[in-house]
């Protein structure tokens, strides 16, 4: 769902911009609406996730409707639509990842966190959800954590304590 | 050791920086085909090596750049299908990560041979820090005069992009991935037109595995006849395997096509068995949309032939006995594990990523997982088991793209094995939340199994 929240007047940095043009670049004349998911990426990495005025200024810079943003943004599910924690724990949920433990994994990040899926910690740091495989289900059971989508492999319970520990140390 | 095609210098430190990968014969395949081959030839030599497409539909290679249409006037594509996110499937993201120029340069050859002067390689937005150890690699080989303008002096001019996905399995379907690469929603299109004929911006396009372009280097450097000296009859060369699961030593494996089964989960040298001294139940040998298998029927075919890992012997049978070579998602199940549960948590999957373009599909797939989680968590009919294959029946075979069938075969497959799996808990639904089935008659007979048992 998008949020519709109070509407706030976003500016991209001129170092956005330019990435943004770079991207465009690698598409033919007129075909810069290619440029699209890229951009969203970048947008998420600065902002946390895509506000609807991010959007809007996206389908502004490509010159194309919002709508043709609103309905990519809502159809992959690498796109916040809502605030998220500092640090998104996102953990693998499907076949193979289950076969070694992934659930149990999940109900003790759940525990440690204390927030259900979904749900950010009172600190603002943390929320954590359940995604579908990884391509990673030899290292099972995994989990990665945007903007760089860094992976921990083979976790335990105490491998994820120490991970949450080091995250909160973290600035 | 069984001889590598695309792994011999896997291990070899600093190969993903191109003067360690130059130094062990990296970049010699472009060398040989931009200076002395014509674009037909290299063609012809992907041909003669049957080699077919690693990502999970087997057509081969060859034929599908041959039906590339070539109009005047309008640019050609070629792009990489890096989306890998079939479950049970992490070869790619395991190619990318340690011998990227591996890949630009199978990209090269095949943008050379198919007369595409941009091309993209299409990464899964989640495999970020892949998408970065391409761009480095790219950077590095346009600073070496092998991507750009005049490539090695030979005139060919190439571009070569990544472009990141948003995290939709869909988009692993050719079609999607290039509306996907246009900026849209993951929709596939309706076929005809084929991507050879309109494919990326309406020009004629084709779509390959990270995997498929990786081995056109041996079959450029070696010739197309030495690559199909590896493998039997029409399964030629070497395949990634992505061992997954209760395996002793799950990864990412290169075997020859041919291997018997047995020995790729018992041997040392691949899968070393199944962990914790447990046994084999079942296995779902190429991702998670092909039929899962009982151990008697994954490690001999219902004539009681060993099954080998090739297209032919692993579908022997049809779909009543046997099951697909897909995408080499080779996923283990020991004994503890519940079938009904994975075939549950599979459904989920497959709901989760229906594009909802097709009402079966987008529909049928809700039902399916809806119905298997009642029976997972006791409440469910002895009618459900009838009215799941009932469903997945109409799914099967009447959605534009192949994620309908995806959907469809795990449940109905695991129906067809398991029934009585899916029995015991209808009639035991207390019991069934505490424990699982267990093996019940599927291990047997399986000698060779008793024998790593009992060594253990
Ligand atoms: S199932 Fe978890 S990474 Fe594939």
């Amino acid at each position: 769902m998008l949020s519709v929240t109070e509407h706030k007047e976003i500016e991209f940095s001129s170092d956005l911009i330019k990435q943004f043009d770079e991207i465009v670049s690698r598409y033919p004349q007129g075909k810069q609406k290619s440029a699209l998911l890229p951009v969203l990426h970048l947008v998420q990495a600065e902002y946390g996730w895509v506000s609807p005025e991010a959007m809007d200024k996206v389908a502004a810079y490509l010159q194309i409707n919002p709508i043709e943003v609103y309905e990519v943004a809502t159809f992959y599910t690498m796109f916040f639509l809502r605030p998220q924690g500092k640090y998104v724990l996102e953990v693998c949920r499907t076949g193979p990842c289950c076969l070694v433990g992934a659930e149990k994994i999940m109900n003790h990040i759940e525990k440690t966190l204390g927030v259900k899926e979904g749900e950010v910690t009172p600190d603002g740091k943390f929320s954590w959800r359940g995604v579908e495989c990884l391509a990673a289900c030899g290292m099972a059971p995994v989990l990665q954590i945007g903007p760089e989508y860094t992976f921990y492999e083979n976790l335990t319970e105490e491998s994820v304590d120490k991970l949450i520990e080091n995250l909160k140390n973290k600035i | 050791m069984a001889r590598k095609l695309l792994f011999e210098n896997i291990n070899v430190p600093g190969i993903h920086t191109l003067e360690v990968y130059r130094q062990h014969g990296g970049y010699r395949s472009v060398e040989k085909a931009l200076k002395t081959m014509t674009p037909e030839a290299v063609v012809e030599e992907v041909k003669t090596s049957g080699l077919r497409g690693r990502g999970g539909a087997g057509f081969p290679t060859g034929m599908k750049w041959s039906f590339l249409a070539k109009p005047e006037g309008k640019e050609r594509y070629l792009v990489c299908n890096g989306d890998e996110s079939e479950p049970g499937t992490f070869k790619d993201r395991y190619l990318m990560t340690h011998i990227p120029h591996l890949l630009i340069e199978g990209m090269i050859v095949a943008s050379y041979a198919l007369g595409a002067k941009t091309s993209y390689i299409y990464v899964r937005g989640e495999m970020m820090p892949q998408i970065r150890i391409l761009e480095r690699a790219i950077a590095e080989a346009k600073n070496a005069g092998l991507l750009g303008k005049n490539i090695l002096g030979s005139g060919y001019d190439l571009e070569l992009y990544v472009q990141p996905g948003g995290g939709a399995y869909i988009c692993g379907e050719e079609t999607a991935l290039i509306e996907s690469l246009e900026g849209k929603r993951g929709n596939p299109r309706i076929k005809p037109p084929f991507p050879a004929i309109s494919g990326l911006y309406a020009c004629p396009t084709v779509v390959n595995n990270v995997e498929t372009i990786a081995a056109v280097v041996p079959i450029i450097n070696d010739g197309g006849e030495e690559y199909a000296k590896f493998g039997v009859g029409r399964s030629t060369g070497t395949k990634l395997i992505s061992a997954s699961g209760n395996l002793k030593k799950p990864g990412v494996y290169e075997i020859e096509l041919g291997l018997p089964v047995e020995e790729f989960i018992y041997s040392e040298e691949y899968c070393g068995g199944i962990a914790n001294g447990k046994r084999l139940k079942a296995v779902v040998a190429g991702g998670s949309s092909v039929p899962i298998l009982p151990a008697n029927l994954i490690l001999n075919t219902i004539n009681g032939q060993p099954r080998l890992m090739t297209y032919e012997s692993l579908s022997d049978g049809g779909f009543q006995t046997g099951t697909m070579l897909g995408s080499g998602g080779f996923i283990a199940f020991d004994e503890d594990q519940c079938i009904v549960r994975n075939t549950w948590n599979f459904s989920r999957f497959y709901h989760h990523e229906s594009c909802g373009q097709c009402s079966p599909c987008r529909e049928g797939t809700g039902w399916m997982e809806k119905v298997l989680h009642r029976l997972e968590y006791g409440h469910g009919k002895m009618s459900d088991i009838d009215l799941l294959v009932d469903v997945s029946k109409k799914i099967e075979g009447n959605t534009i793209c192949p994620l309908g069938d995806a959907a469809a075969w795990p449940v109905a497959s695991a129906i067809r094995h398991f029934r009585d799996e899916f029995e015991w808990h209808v009639n035991n639904p207390k019991e069934a939340m505490e424990r699982n089935y267990g093996l019940a008659k599927y291990a047997d007979p399986l000698p060779k199994l008793e024998e790593v048992a009992s060594q253990n």
